[in-house]
């Protein structure tokens, strides 16, 4: 389905921001904004939802914690408990002080592993993946605002958005989406 | 301006009193004699027999062996004695210690501050500076105490028993540095340099405030607070030898000194946020946000985790190596004071670990006040650790001494604290950073 949209370009983050609230106050549709580097409180002023990396984070590490605590109870106390240097392996508890680097080590390298690949499966990023930004300026020095167009007047919206301070305003018909 | 309301006057006033009447009770109601002991511990025993009944030989024991082959059977009962009549002395020394230490910590938080150059906490200075105004009636009490102690007023470190060290070769080596007369002269320096420091830095952010357009005296400030953080931790860490590590003069940590620092420092920032929440709830810190709560918060947390890396440090590479003389500290603590050993990991680990790392009940003052809490109670399970082994070993019992000795420092440090935020306006309006700190926002 072909779809209309209007990409808006800035050159200031703070003028960017400002745009941001007001396009939200006329309730235009912002599909996505582009910026060279994070604007701090951006996603505040666009409204969007936090982000729950740090929960699943938690969780990961949990997983780390209990894969390491079963993996040594399994070697060192069930499946061969051998006398090391006079350590008491009759118990997990006995001998837990030597296995807490272990589990210390093993909690935080799944809770960040885990984290950094979640990232990057939700964000859609890997080798090879195709770059998605509208213009290459986004990444240097200009700011873009991509909104849907399909169900307004484009007119009204071109002028409004120069009214921001956008200083390039392009109406684009896509194909598809792409994301 | 901050005004010292009626009720909290009374308040802490009541305290004192109970602190003190349930001391002199603990004091009075310590056993004189070994008849005494034997009979109490006959009735213990009609009771179903007590853990105490079983001669125990805890870190007392090269003394007590001594003793065994004059006095013949009566050496026991004579250990015992001199536990019960530690025990409030302990109770005593635990609380003065602790209500110091929490003082002490919030003065490096302080300094650090200034030397930091945070630009979220000036909002908080006056907060601080009122806190450590606690360290000159403290530091004065504990003074006192480790004095009486230093010389063998009381029994509370060996080392000072002259009887003692005849017979202990351990300690005839080390008397270099465990004599009365060089404890009570490093704990004169220690606790002035702290209190010049102190004093100094509470004059020049009273200047600052009458003359906000120059600098001068904030440069002052943070030159000194440099100057104070590396006294500070030397001094600290002597100071944990001397005050604390002493009472097990046979045995030694090296990083025993980081370990007193950690648990001072988050107890410090704990008392800060909760002071704090006190204030703002009373109206009378609209300019402090949940953002600097929030920052507080994170401190508990992060220092808290800091305690517990450093107190499994020490116990992991002594219980590892397993090396007898070593190894008796954590044995007769683990023996002898299971609950609050492994108690106190829970409530200054566990607990603060679980509750405080999400970011949204950072920013709750009721959570933070309830992880503080639990944080403090658990920081005086932690000085009672260190201390009651050595000095009252099997005989120890969170009682009336115990309880009193607290209340009576808490009592004494409302007061003072209290009393010391009315002296100054709350906000420090001459800090370069003040406006930066008021629009905190995280």
């Amino acid at each position: 389905m072909a779809s209309k949209v209007i990409h808006a370009l800035y050159t200031d983050d703070d003028v960017l921001m400002d745009a941001v609230k007001q396009v939200r106050g006329e309730h235009y549709h912002i599909e996505e904004v582009y910026t060279p580097f994070p604007v701090h409180g951006l996603d505040k002023a666009m409204g969007l939802a936090p982000t729950r990396l740090a929960i699943t984070s938690f969780m990961y590490g949990c997983v780390g914690l209990t894969v390491a605590i079963t993996m040594m109870n399994y070697i060192m106390i069930e499946d061969w408990p051998q006398n090391i240097g006079g350590k008491p392996s009759f118990s997990y508890l006995e001998n837990m002080p030597a296995f807490v680097p272990i589990m210390f080590e093993l909690t935080v390298f799944f809770a960040a592993h885990l984290m950094v690949i979640t990232f990057y499966m939700r964000s859609k990023l890997w080798p090879f993946k195709e770059a998605e930004n509208p213009d290459v300026r986004t990444t240097d020095d200009h700011f873009l605002m991509e909104l849907d167009a399909s169900h307004h007047d484009v007119n009204t919206m071109t002028s409004f958005l120069s009214s921001t301070g956008a200083v390039e305003i392009k109406v684009i018909d896509k194909q598809e989406d792409k994301h | 301006m901050y005004t010292l309301s009626s009720k909290l006057k009374l308040f802490s006033i009541v305290l004192v009193v109970i602190g003190v009447l349930g001391l002199s009770y603990g004091f009075l109601s310590t056993p004189g004699t070994i008849e005494d002991v034997k009979k109490e511990m006959a009735a213990h025993d009609a009771h179903g027999g007590h853990s105490e009944s079983k001669a125990k030989a805890d870190h007392h024991g090269d003394e007590s062996h001594g003793e065994e082959t004059a006095h013949g059977g009566d050496a026991h009962y004579e250990h015992i004695l001199h536990q019960l009549q530690n025990k409030p002395w302990a109770a005593l020394y635990i609380a003065a210690f602790f209500f110091f230490m929490i003082a002490l910590g919030v003065l490096a938080f302080y300094a650090i501050q200034f030397a930091a150059q945070a630009g979220w906490s000036p909002v908080l200075f006056r907060v601080m500076e009122a806190i450590t105004a606690y360290l000159v009636p403290g530091g004065i009490i504990l003074f006192v105490i480790l004095a009486l102690s230093g010389f063998h007023i009381n029994h509370l470190f060996v080392w000072a028993d002259p009887e003692v060290v005849a017979h202990d070769k351990l300690i005839q080596g080390k008397s270099g540095w465990l004599n009365g007369t060089g404890f009570v002269i490093r704990a004169i320096i220690f606790l002035s340099g702290w209190l010049l420091y102190r004093h100094f830095a509470i004059k020049y952010s009273r200047k600052q405030d009458e003359d906000p357009t120059g600098n001068r005296w904030y440069k002052k400030s943070f030159k000194i607070s440099a100057g104070f953080l590396v006294f500070f931790i030397y001094t600290e860490s002597m100071a944990s030898w001397d005050w604390i590590m002493s009472f097990d003069p046979h045995w030694f940590s090296t990083l025993f000194g980081w370990y007193v620092f950690a648990s001072l420092f988050v107890s410090g920032i704990t008392t800060i946020a909760l002071i704090t929440i006190y204030l703002k709830s009373k109206g009378y810190m609209e300019f402090v946000n949940n953002s600097h709560i929030h920052d507080l918060a994170k401190f508990m947390f992060g220092v808290s985790i800091f305690w517990t890396y450093l107190w499994f440090s020490q116990f992991m590479l002594i219980w590892y190596s397993n090396i007898p003389e070593e190894v008796t500290y954590f044995i007769t603590r683990i023996e002898d004071y299971k609950l609050p050993f492994f108690g106190m990991l829970a409530m200054n680990f566990i607990f603060p670990l679980l509750v405080l790392m999400n970011s949204d009940y950072k920013r709750l003052n009721w959570f933070v006040v309830m992880a503080g809490i639990v944080i403090l109670c658990g920081h005086y399970i932690d000085v009672f650790n260190m201390v009651m082994p050595a000095t009252v070993g099997t005989s120890w019992f969170i009682g009336i001494s115990e309880i009193s000795a607290v209340l009576l420092f808490l009592g004494i440090f409302l007061y003072v604290v209290f009393n010391a935020l009315t002296k100054a306006p709350l906000l420090a309006k001459g800090n370069p950073y003040i406006e930066e700190s008021k629009h905190f926002h995280y």
